[in-house]
């Protein structure tokens, strides 16, 4: 197919300062590259560094060994909770983005709204993110990542706090969302079945020092819905998943 | 929205009227010279014929205070800004801003006076004196505890530091800075009644005349005048911060 690389990490290790004044280490030697248009998972327990890793494919953090490559886009992050500016209402949110990249003011309104309509929240353009349900902050959120239609979109736990239907419909949207746009897509996540259900390829981390467990296609056909988690090859996967993550989680530290 | 003014009004009203009614009869019952406790009736009697120079020395004492919080409010977000700016900066710098607060402004108000001159400058600069402390602290805690998510959001979109400082850290900072002006605001009326015992002028010259006439209801009556400007100074604070942050501060959005 000839897709180029989205991001690559070589030999990745980073380690921060605790509480206490000790070093701890967050990453210990990570490998891990994905291809344009891929559309990979980060499997890890609680605390284990995929933060970390997020924030240094974001180039928000270097590394002290090993290389961090990106496409030289600007990627989009979405965080764990929607990290709106409370005091904006939802248009202004989304068009934030674009006016911190300098665009004019008319161009910037019609994207944003062109965004907020992706994500199906063409009603509330006008209300303030105290005024949504946790769904709706977090759509607001990722049209604010789409606005400026990155290449690369990195998302750190993003549905963690929602509730399990309300979840399961972003996860459906943001799939369509990918396979529309065509951006590779890093997702961070604890949920074996998230990974599961969301990515082309999963990766698993193990406890802190985090080092990659596991690098795994999945073996799932390319439409996901609903019925999907019903099937004996979506149990499978779990089962490899789940087994890779308790080994991850056993190692010496 | 009127049966909400009044049901909000009326618990705090009516205390007031019950304590000056009990403090009527007990003064009555016990027969106190009005030198040591004039009688409300009587300050009511102070205020009320003495309405015009009382007022006249209140609009004074307004415009001093007025002109101090400008004065506070400006300059300290300006240092808190400043002190945001580094930690170097705040390390050297805070332990002096608390000067502002401990300092005692019946001691440094000569000062002030020498400084500006007798008049309403050196009023302005006590009142200013005073209330800056609570703008500095306030604001540098506002403007630290940004989100770091939605840091990390400005920089991802290569933000300048001006635009994070006015987008993002200034309007972060703004519910703590009007907590701070809460307090300022109070603090000011002292810092310009003190600054008037020494450099002349408004309410403050009114307590020193009266006192010297010995006419304890004509103080009491300017104290009561003071107290309406306080009052008056708090709501004006607080309907600020009602418009500024209805939609999305839950310290208004919890009402």
């Amino acid at each position: 197919m000839g897709r180029g690389v989205a991001f690559a990490l070589e030999g990745v290790h980073r380690s921060y300062r605790s509480e206490s004044g000790g070093e701890v280490a967050a990453l210990a030697g990570i490998d891990l590259a994905a291809l344009e248009s891929s559309f990979v998972a980060l499997l890890g327990p609680s605390g284990c560094g995929k933060s970390t890793l997020l924030r240094l494919v974001a180039g928000l953090d270097r590394p002290e060994r090993g290389v961090v490559r990106s496409g030289g886009a600007r990627p989009a992050m979405v965080f764990q909770d929607a990290h709106l500016l409370p005091w904006r209402d939802v248009l202004a949110n989304v068009e934030l983005p674009l006016e911190l990249l300098g665009q004019p003011a008319p161009a910037r309104h019609a994207r944003a709204e062109a965004a907020i309509a992706q994500v199906g929240l063409a009603d509330a353009a006008h209300r303030y993110p105290a005024e949504l349900s946790g769904g709706m902050r977090m759509r607001a959120s990722l049209a604010r990542a789409l606005v400026t239609e990155p290449r690369l979109l990195l998302l750190d736990e993003p549905f963690a706090a929602l509730d399990e239907l309300t979840r399961m419909a972003l996860d459906d949207e943001l799939r369509r969302l990918w396979r529309e746009a065509g951006l590779t897509v890093l997702f961070v996540t604890h949920s074996i079945a998230e990974a599961a259900y969301l990515a082309e390829r999963v990766v698993v981390l193990s406890r802190r020092p985090a080092h990659v467990v596991l690098d795994h296609t999945l073996a799932l056909p390319a439409e996901r819905s609903a019925a999907l988690r019903a099937e004996p090859a979506f149990a499978r996967e779990l089962g490899v998943l789940q087994e890779a993550l308790r080994h991850g989680a056993a190692l010496p530290c | 929205m009127l049966r909400r003014a009044l049901a909000q009004s009326a618990p705090p009203l009516v205390t007031f009227a019950a304590a000056v009614v009990l403090a009527e009869l007990v003064i009555r019952a016990l027969d106190v010279s009005p030198l040591i406790l004039p009688r409300p009736s009587a300050v009511f009697a102070a205020a009320t014929s003495e309405a015009g120079p009382l007022l006249s020395a209140l609009g004074a004492t307004a415009r001093a205070v007025l002109a101090g919080l400008l004065l506070s409010s400006t300059l300290g977000v300006a240092a808190a800004v400043a002190l945001a700016s580094s930690p170097w900066l705040k390390r050297a710098f805070y332990p002096y801003a608390i000067f502002f607060q401990i300092v005692p402004i019946v001691a440094i108000a000569p000062l002030l006076v020498i400084w500006f001159g007798y008049g309403p400058r050196a009023v302005v600069a006590a009142a200013a004196v005073v209330s800056v402390f609570p703008v500095i602290a306030n604001t540098l805690a506002g403007l630290l505890s940004v989100d770091p998510a939605l840091a990390d959001l400005f920089r991802l979109h290569g933000a300048s530091r001006f635009a994070t400082l006015w987008k993002l850290r200034l309007p972060w900072a703004l519910p703590y800075l009007l907590t701070g002006l809460r307090i300022a605001a109070g603090l000011a009326v002292i810092g310009a009644i003190v600054g008037e015992f020494v450099g002349g002028g408004g309410l403050g010259v009114v307590v020193l005349g009266a006192m010297r006439q010995q006419r304890t209801d004509l103080v009491f009556a300017a104290i009561g005048y003071a107290s309406l400007l306080g009052l008056a100074l708090f709501g004006a604070v607080g309907l600020a911060s009602r418009l500024a942050l209805r939609h999305w501060h839950a310290s208004e959005t919890n009402r």
